[in-house]
């Protein structure tokens, strides 16, 4: 029994068989593990360990090295400030300070009402709009305090749904096209020059 | 004044609103590189880029035909795109994907053509969540219009591509931790030698990693011709680039400009351009080339935007991305700053690096919000001389990657040409602009 949900265990499979090798699908899984549940469960990583042929453990020490995956609950939203040099010139330490008033939550945390989350992130490469805010991985280009409460605002009243969806970098990713060669030629391919690298291999020791 | 006579190579169609769209691609002569590519020989598309003296985009500068030059010949070879577009301050890679994706997934076509290559990858930030969607968009696009896929266009020439997302590490923009990201690992640079992935790279099977911008470049040198391109620019550097301005300017942004021709001063001060310093306030110091460079002076606004010219004064053009800092600025939060953000984006592998990087922010921290002390400026050097030793430019290395000898540049540079404002700070007990 998947304890991902069947639409996204699907995506997951079909991701696995782009790869010629399936733990290279590992980071994009892991997103997906984390748009169910909006950070990575045990039990998320344990099923991408099983769609990757790796340990949980493995997972867990992959997983734990990238900034974007959550390995405790996060809130609906994550609101990033980036304090890095483009930005700290334009104020993003003011900014995100007021931004731990306005959610009424520290740096790192989350809000009372479990809906945001707030993070002080590097930079986001958006520097001609600076200081740079993302919520749930979208710029929403908000610079000033006023305009951070305005967006808060919006956001407890679902008015922002459409624009700003719940986590996950590759909800609206959708692979529609593929090798137009039968998928099993392609692999049938890989195998014949892995096998011919590897007689020449094994010939070289020789 | 500004050169603004070059064509635009890779930022073309970005004045459309549609720029992101197929139909509009199309219409701009899209894909017609990729067709005049595969009616000739793999070898002639590849000595034709070879010709046009590219320097790869993505920091190194290193001639992207060389490294192609480099691949070692086997059964089975890899083309990854570099675009995990994380060096502060650098967001030319984000523009041309979001508004440009189809150039990108054409030039990857031409190049893994060039190079008899049929599996690429594009690694793109996963921060970059409309890019992911838009680059999956033009993938999908160039299925369905024949130009991507099995015997394209007719040719027999087959090339799939994946559009794979990190996850937030800056350390995956160096080529070997990306080949490990690529492979579901943490992002560890590999042990050198071998230096070049070209020998043993993703699945340890040759590979050639190069940035997006650089993969941009490849339409406009097949329709043109690698000698067109070799025109613009001057002496090593040819052809346009992306460079990407920000700080205390009052026109931030991408500009897509001819290489040498401009200065420093052009780009910040032209009206075409950056427009100047905000409040018309005089400019203290500037970055030239990401966070990693040492930093220019006033005295040097009238250096051209040139590889070697930037790299004879003892700095780097880099990652292409320009930082201006105003007279109010405070350099030593600046420094400070991005000290802290290689404290947290080292991998820990080597400890220079790892324990270097924490010791040195958290001296600068002190420095900046009160407790700093007079020796702790020979301290601070003393220290960065312990992870490039010499404290020299180009930095030597102490460490398995780049990450740890770019670490001094912002420290060095600052205490170098800002000593004033360190003493300052030390008997003011913190920083005097709060």
């Amino acid at each position: 029994m998947s304890y991902l949900r069947p639409d996204i265990r699907q995506r997951a499979d079909e991701l696995v068989s782009l790869y010629p090798q399936k733990r290279s699908a590992m980071l994009p899984l892991l997103h997906l593990a984390q748009e169910q549940d909006g950070y990575l469960t045990d039990k998320g990583m344990a099923e991408v360990a099983e769609l990757t042929g790796t340990s949980p453990a493995e997972v867990r020490g992959t997983a734990s090295f990238y900034d974007m995956f959550h390995l405790e609950p996060v809130g609906k939203y994550v609101v990033g400030v980036c304090t890095n040099i483009a930005c700290l010139l334009a104020g993003g330490e003011e900014l995100l300070d007021h931004a731990t008033k306005t959610l009424g939550c520290a740096v790192g945390g989350t809000s009372a009402d479990g809906l945001f989350t707030l993070e002080e992130t590097e930079c986001l490469a958006d520097c001609d709009i600076a200081p740079v805010v993302q919520v749930n991985h979208r710029y929403v280009r908000t610079t000033t305090p006023d305009a951070l409460d305005a967006l808060v605002s919006d956001l407890r009243n679902g008015r922002r749904d459409d624009e700003i969806p719940p986590h996950g970098t590759l909800i609206r990713v959708r692979r529609n096209g593929g090798l137009r060669a039968p998928r099993a030629q392609v692999a049938a391919e890989r195998e014949a020059a892995q096998t011919a690298r590897e007689a020449r291999a094994a010939k070289e020791t020789k | 004044m500004a050169v603004l006579t070059a064509p635009k190579i890779v930022s073309s169609r970005s004045q459309y609103a549609d720029s992101h769209s197929m139909s509009r691609y199309l219409a701009t002569d899209g894909f017609t590189a990729l067709r005049k590519a595969l009616s000739m020989h793999p070898e002639a598309v590849a000595a034709e880029v070879d010709s046009a003296s590219l320097l790869g985009r993505g920091g190194a500068g290193f001639p992207a035909g060389r490294k192609w030059s480099m691949l070692r010949k086997a059964p089975v070879s890899y083309l990854v795109v570099n675009g995990d577009e994380s060096e502060p301050a650098t967001f030319k890679d984000h523009y041309l994907v979001e508004r440009e994706p189809h150039q990108l997934v054409e030039g990857v076509t031409i190049a893994a053509y060039a190079l008899q290559v049929s599996q690429a990858f594009i690694y793109l930030r996963g921060e970059f969540a409309l890019g992911l969607e838009r680059l999956q968009q033009a993938v999908n696009d160039a299925y369905d219009h024949g130009a991507l896929g099995s015997d394209i266009f007719g040719s027999g020439f087959s090339l799939d591509i994946i559009v794979h997302p990190g996850a937030g590490a800056y350390i995956c923009g160096e080529e070997t931790a990306l080949i490990e990201a690529l492979e579901g690992k943490r992002g560890f640079p590999r042990i050198k030698p071998p230096y070049f992935p070209a020998a043993i790279g993703l699945y340890g099977q040759p590979t050639v990693v190069n940035n997006v911008e650089t993969m941009a470049n490849m339409p406009w040198i097949v329709n043109n011709g690698g000698a067109a391109f070799a025109a613009l620019g001057q002496g090593r550097s040819a052809g346009t680039r992306l460079f990407a301005l920000s700080g205390r300017v009052k026109n931030p942004g991408v500009y897509e400009l001819e290489m040498v021709k401009n200065t420093f001063r052009d780009i910040i001060f032209d009206p075409a351009l950056g427009g100047g310093i905000v409040g018309d306030k005089k400019i203290k110091a500037f970055i030239p080339g990401g966070v990693s460079a040492p930093w220019f002076t006033p005295e040097q606004l009238d250096i051209p935007l040139g590889q070697d010219e930037v790299a004879e004064q003892a700095s780097m053009l880099g990652s292409g991305s320009i930082v201006v800092l105003d007279e109010d600025s405070c350099v030593v939060r600046a420094a400070w700053r991005i000290t802290k953000f290689f404290s947290r984006e080292s991998c820990g592998q080597c400890t220079p690096c790892r324990e270097g990087s924490g010791w040195l922010e958290r001296i600068m921290y002190r420095m900046e919000h009160g407790g700093g002390r007079r020796e702790d400026l020979d301290l601070l050097l003393d220290l960065c001389d312990n992870i490039a030793p010499g404290l020299s430019w180009p930095p030597q290395q102490t460490t398995i990657c780049v990450l740890g000898p770019s670490i001094p540049s912002s420290i060095h540079s600052a205490i170098t040409n800002f000593r004033d404002d360190f003493i300052a700070h030390v008997e003011h007990n913190g920083c005097p602009h709060d």
